[in-house]
This record gives structure tokens, sequence and C-alpha cells, in this order.
């Protein structure tokens, strides 16, 4: 075993590395926004919605949770198209990212909606407040905060999921790790700083997340 | 031409659903080694064992499993192995269910009523009696549906291994993609093989769970 290691010409791409960190950022953060709004409307469906939209949400995240990413990708990249629907690779990547997390996302909350005590709902109705605005000033944020931990763990765990989307070539972290590594052959160096790099961005976003918990959730617990 | 989407086309996705099947079942058994002494390390009192634990679950928990899938490919390249996909995919994917089954599993253990373990100690019970008899047979009944749960996460996981061309139901399907451009008809079936390896499985861990709070409801 006589392997040297060559990190020079990787450092050497520091500008596109970074570039690359930076669109998984945008990814990553786009979808979680735009999943968060998927799972409380798609939540809300599954607690109180009619039955037919019930079915078909439950029929979305069984289908969702029980197949790879990597195959979801594949069917909206090269499936859509079929369709008429051309879509670009990152516009691909996000699309397939926040209909991934929505489902999980979905269960999620339902999860701490129905954690919500039924008496909390009953007084809101009492006090004359519509379904719609029990569920947005009452049901709401409590649920939200029970099933914090959950839901930003799964928006992590999107976030390293997010490295697939360079199968369809899109301009994230892991395809400029791939266009580094077939132009210099330091493959194995390349990924190893590519993996310190996601395990820095995992850090920040857990950091983020109890940033944003502590703002927002950090009212006392009235039980 | 284009190639039809014919008969032969659809059994040569389904017969390398196989190599997903097997691919699974591999990780699965070594991982539940792996994630067995994780899980002991983790709770262990001795500091260094636990702290190492600890690092290995946060680095694995903490990277995407594609990266780790490349770091073992390429990576034994620089060690002068010669390694096939195959292997490779079969040891990341070992290494990354060792991490999340220990991680499982560690909660399942810390799980077991503290009255337990005081029992066992004054019962006179040694450290490696004291797991095997009280508390690891209490903790697998916590632990199975979330270890159920996880196998469907390692089905779908076994999809990355197409990526470093090992050819599993995904490749199987980019293939055949390949050659007849039939997007939606390919990847709808690669999908529904997924989903039949998958649902059966998400439904048996959600049932064992409502089982599970069932008998421990107060």
């Amino acid at each position: 075993m006589t392997y040297t290691f060559r990190f020079g010409p990787v450092l050497e791409a520091y500008r596109d590395l970074l570039a690359g960190a930076w669109l998984t950022i945008q990814l990553s953060a786009g979808a979680m926004l735009l999943g968060l709004v998927v799972a409380i409307i798609g939540a809300w469906i599954k607690t109180s919605g009619p039955k037919p939209l019930r079915i078909i949400i439950n029929a979305y995240i069984e289908i969702i949770r029980n197949t790879p990413f990597l195959v979801q990708i594949f069917f909206i990249f090269f499936g859509l198209p079929a369709l008429g629907l051309r879509l670009s690779p990152n516009a691909a990547a996000l699309l397939a990212m926040v209909v991934n997390v929505g489902a999980y996302a979905t269960e999620i909350i339902r999860a701490g909606i129905e954690s919500i005590h039924k008496g909390q709902v009953e007084a809101g109705l009492a006090l004359g407040l519509k379904p719609l605005q029990v569920f947005r000033y009452i049901v709401l944020k409590p649920a939200l905060r029970t099933v914090y931990p959950a839901l930003t763990s799964q928006f992590i765990l999107l976030m390293l999921t997010s490295s697939v989307v360079s199968a369809i070539s899109a301009d994230d972290l892991t395809s400029m790790a791939n266009n580094i590594q077939s132009l210099t052959f330091t493959s194995f160096e390349v990924y190893l700083v590519v993996t310190l790099m996601y395990l820095v961005m995992s850090m920040a976003f857990s950091g983020l997340f109890s940033a944003i918990y502590r703002m927002t959730f950090s009212y006392p617990d009235r039980r | 031409m284009l190639r039809q989407f014919g008969t032969n086309e659809f059994l040569f996705i389904l017969t390398a659903a196989r190599w997903t099947v097997l691919l699974s079942l591999i990780a699965f058994a070594g991982g539940t080694v792996g994630g067995l002494i994780v899980a002991l390390s983790r709770v262990s009192a001795i500091k260094a064992l636990s702290l190492t634990a600890g690092g290995f679950i946060q680095v694995f928990q903490g990277t995407p499993l594609l990266m780790q899938l490349f770091l073992v490919f390429f990576g034994a390249n620089t060690l002068g192995l010669d390694i096939n996909p195959w292997i490779a995919a079969a040891v990341a994917l070992t290494l990354n269910a060792s991490a999340f089954l220990g991680e499982i599993w560690r909660g399942c253990i810390q799980a077991v009523p503290k009255g337990q373990w005081e029992a066992a100690n004054a019962l006179g019970l040694h450290y490696p009696s004291m797991m095997r008899y009280i508390i690891l047979p209490q903790a697998f009944k916590i632990a199975l549906p979330p270890t159920v749960g996880f196998l469907v996460q390692l089905i779908k996981a076994t999809s990355l291994a197409a990526i470093i061309g090992f050819t599993e139901l995904t490749r199987a399907g980019q293939i055949i993609n390949n050659a007849t451009f039939k997007p939606f008809l390919v990847f709808g079936t690669v999908a529904a093989i997924y989903f039949a390896l998958c649902w059966p499985l998400s439904h048996l861990s959600t049932r064992l769970e409502r089982r599970f709070a069932a008998a421990h409801a107060r």
C-alpha cells in the first residue's frame, strides 16, 4: 500500500465545493419550508378533512414512505418530461425533495395534532371559533412544539439525503465532488472532505433548529 | 430502434430485486451484530467505550449514506484492496445500519425501568448475566417495532448501491429505461416492487407498535 494522499487539487477547487454546499443548503432550506407547508395542509386533511381527500393523502404518504428517494427522483426527472413538463435538474431535485419530505412530515405533524387534548378543541369551538381558526390558533403551535425534535431530525435527514440528487446531475455538493474527482482522480480525498462538509452542515442545521426552538417555543409548559 | 417494455424487461427488473433483498438481509444481519455492540458500548459505564460509540453514531448519522458508500468504495482502493461494488455496498450499509440500530437499541435498553436494573443488582447478578437475562429480553420487546421500521429504511437505502454500479433493483430499472425510454412504466414498476417489499413491513411495524402501546397503557 503505497498510496499518497493528494489533498492539493481538492483544496484548489474550494470555490466549486462552496458553491455546491450553498446549493445543497438552498435546496434543503427550500424543501424544508415548502415541505412544512405541504405537511401542515396534509396533516389538517388527515385529521379533519373530507374523506376522499384523506384517502388521497394516505395513498401519497404510503407510496412515498415505502419507495426509495432515488426512484422518486428518477420518476420525476425522467418521467415528467414524458408528460411534457421538462424540469432542470435543480428544479426536479427541489420538487422531489418537497414531495419526499412532505410525506414524512405529514405523518409527524399528524401525530402532534392527535396529541392535543380534545378539550382544547372543544373549548375553542365553544368560544365561537371556526374549525380552521381552532386549528390555526389552538392546535397547530402546541402540536408543532410537541413534534419539533422528530420534525427537525427529519429535516436534517433530508439535507443528508439530498446528496442523492447528484444522480441527476443537479449542482449540489455531491455533484461538485463528482466533477472534481473525475478531473483530478483524487476520489477518496474529495469525498472525505465533502463528507466532513456534510457533517458540519448537519451540525449547523441542528444548532439553527435549537435556536429557532428557543425563540419560538420556549414558553413554560402548563399541564 | 428502441426496445419495447415487454415480459423480458419486466422479468429482468423483477429478478434484480433478489439482489436488493439479499443486500438488505446482509446489511441487516451485519447491522444486528454491529448495532448490539454499539448499543452495549453506548450504555457501558466505561467512559472511553461509550464516547467512542457516541462518536461513531454521530459520524454515521451526520453524514450522507451516499458519501459513506463512496468512502468505502474508493477508500478500499487507496488501501490497495480490489473491491467490487457489491462488497462495498454491503460494508457501507452494514456500518450505517450498525450506527442507526445502535442508537435505536440504546434508547430501548435505557427504557427498561430502573427498578429492573436495581433488582438485578440486588440479586447479585454480574453485568453480563444482568444484560443477558434481565435487560436485553425486555429491551427486545420495546425494540421490535422501531427495528422493523428501520428494516424498511434499509431496503430503500440499498437503492444507493445503484450509484456505484451494483445492479440491484434501481440500477436494473435505469438499464431498462435507457433501452426502452419508458420512464413512467419502468420506474413505476421499480417503485411498485419496492412498495411490495416495504409496505408489509411498515404495516407490521405500526401494528406491533400499537399492540405494544396497548399492552403498556395505564
